[in-house]
């Protein structure tokens, strides 16, 4: 009786939220073309989120490629067809590991940086006192991050997925002894442009999710520290489990 | 359980005021979360004048600030500004209404990621086109005038809560407002710089034929600054006036606020329940 009314009072706590979070969003939208105007606070922010994570996401992609070139190679090495390791490798970055892996990094390292900024800003009275100099902060602080997030993280998914393959090339082809033209010629016959525009949807859509919930979880947050804490915690947890189930749903739609 | 004496406020002539009234509270009242900050508060804030607000910490004198920029609205009755009932208005009205005004925060509210030069030029930034070395000109002036020229490229964290006020102080009179709203604007200065923003404030207001608005616990330099002061206790006016009129006002509220004594109709604590009871109890409550 009181778990079945404990879901019923959280499921009614979660539809309140997504209407609040969408509500959020739909604000955010309608001021993001003002926002475009301001094209220096925007390649700001690019530079902000996307500095930010660079480092972490070459070291991932280094690495995650690596892993993928050595189990990719003991998989087809079963079945005789190593030369396929570049394509195999390839495909699984572009479409799949390099938008999500990338996207759940940004969203630990640049989304949390978002959320705590935005929410200081409010614990201190900034956002009020930028509302009482006739400015909107939703547009002059939220949209430019929301937006320099949306266009970093498909540039990052790139970076990332193009270290990575470099890292599986290091362990297939120097080190196993895949034959480097084999590698590459395959990876790029079968590979097509639609691959990569998938990889960049993927990405892009991440960005959003990913921005809007750690630019509302910083508006929302209680003014004090506590308060800031726990909403940076709620971004990660919250974009994380947001991106995968996107990825399901977006694979199913372009597949 | 906030004893207060209920001396009410009779504005003289209030209707006859109103012609020149820039700021106007028609029997307010606000309550948040279960609360009543306020009930039936009434207060006139002529035009060209400086309006003091007084009153114990915690009797909503921030509260009475964020209902006349319209960041919060009234729960019962009217705040005029300018005539126009901010209640009727939407976000464009209300950024439209707050163009002309210019407000410090208790706590300086400076945009941490920006210096001091910037955070004075941002709201030029913001609302005009006017060519850097025009910007650049205005915001040295208003720096100049708080005596913090030197400091412009310092940031906010590296300084101490005073200048930070300074600073503050010259982003809301960057754009010329017409109505200049305090709060705790003398809080940790020191004398000297007390005297340059007493002087600051007097200065702009005359000089540019603005309205002021200055919330303060400082009873000796409203009394030098203010022309009309209210003391606000138990979520209404509880005596209002010129400030050497209220300094001789024999009312038991209005003598303790003005000569800082603990005990009066005012309560000193928040209401608790008693304190021997709380104190000797088994399990102490809370
Ligand atoms: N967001 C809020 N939620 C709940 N209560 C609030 C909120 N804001 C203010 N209050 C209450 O309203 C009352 C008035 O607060 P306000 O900040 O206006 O006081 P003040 O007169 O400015 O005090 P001080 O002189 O200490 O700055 C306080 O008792 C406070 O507890
Ligand atoms: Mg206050």
């Amino acid at each position: 009786m009181s778990i079945a009314n404990e879901l019923l009072i959280n499921a009614r706590e979660m539809c309140s939220k997504a209407g609040r979070f969408t509500f959020f969003t739909l604000r955010l939208l309608r001021v993001t073309p003002a926002a475009f105007k301001r094209i220096g606070l925007i390649w700001a922010q690019i530079y902000n989120t996307g500095a930010l994570s660079l480092v972490i996401i070459m070291l991932s992609g280094l690495f995650v490629g690596m892993v993928l070139g050595l189990q990719g190679y003991d998989l087809l090495r079963r079945f005789g067809s190593t030369e396929s390791l570049g394509v195999a490798v390839g495909l699984a970055l572009i479409k799949e590991l390099g938008p999500v892996v990338t996207a759940l990094l940004f969203a630990g390292r640049a989304g949390t940086a978002l959320t705590s900024e935005i929410g200081l800003m409010q614990a201190t009275d900034q956002l009020a006192a930028m509302e009482m100099m006739a400015v909107d902060p939703v547009r002059r602080i939220c949209a430019p991050r929301f937006i320099g997030g949306i266009i970093a993280l498909p540039l990052l998914a790139a970076i990332f997925s193009m270290i990575g393959i470099y890292g599986a090339q290091l362990v297939g082809v120097t080190l196993m002894g895949v034959d480097a033209g084999q590698f590459w010629s395959q990876m790029r016959g079968a590979m097509s442009i639609n691959d990569v525009v998938q990889g960049i949807v993927k990405s892009a859509v991440f960005g959003f999710a990913c921005t809007s919930i750690a630019v509302y979880e910083g508006y929302h947050a209680l003014p004090t520290a506590e308060g800031v804490g726990r909403a940076t915690t709620r971004t990660v947890v919250n974009s994380s489990v947001a991106i995968l189930i996107l990825d399901y749903m977006l694979t199913a739609v372009l597949l | 359980m906030t004893q207060v004496s209920t001396t009410q406020p009779t504005v003289p002539g209030a209707s006859r005021l109103a012609a020149t009234a820039l700021v106007q509270l028609i029997d307010v009242g606000y309550d948040i979360q279960g609360r009543t900050i306020f009930d039936g508060l009434n207060v006139t804030m002529e035009r060209g004048k400086i309006t003091a607000v007084m009153g114990p910490s915690g009797t909503g004198k921030t509260t009475l600030l964020r209902l006349i920029t319209g960041q919060i609205k009234p729960t019962r009755g009217q705040v005029l500004v300018d005539g126009v009932d901010i209640r009727t208005l939407d976000v464009d009205g209300l950024f439209a209404l707050r163009r002309g005004m210019g407000m410090l925060f208790q706590n300086g509210a400076l945009l941490t990621d920006l210096d001091v030069y910037e955070n004075v030029a941002f709201p030029l930034r913001e609302h005009t086109n006017l060519p850097e070395s025009l910007i650049a000109r205005i915001v040295l002036m208003k720096l100049h005038a708080v005596g913090l020229r030197g400091a412009a490229r310092l940031m906010p964290a590296e300084l101490s809560g005073g200048m930070a006020r300074r600073v503050a102080l010259a982003r809301a009179i960057v754009m010329d407002p017409l109505l200049l709203i305090y709060d705790e604007p003398f809080a940790g200065l020191d004398p000297i710089g007390l005297g340059v923003v007493l002087r600051l404030i007097r200065d702009t207001n005359d000089s540019l034929g603005l309205t002021s608005i200055v919330v303060s616990h400082d009873v000796d330099e409203i009394s030098l600054l203010a022309d009309t002061a209210y003391i606000l206790a138990g979520g209404r006016v509880a005596a209002s006036g010129k400030p050497a009129n209220l300094r001789v006002d024999d009312s038991p509220l209005v003598r303790q606020f003005m000569g800082g004594l603990a005990d009066g109709p005012v309560a000193f604590h928040y209401p608790a329940p008693n304190y021997d009871a709380q104190l000797l109890a088994q399990d102490v409550p809370i």
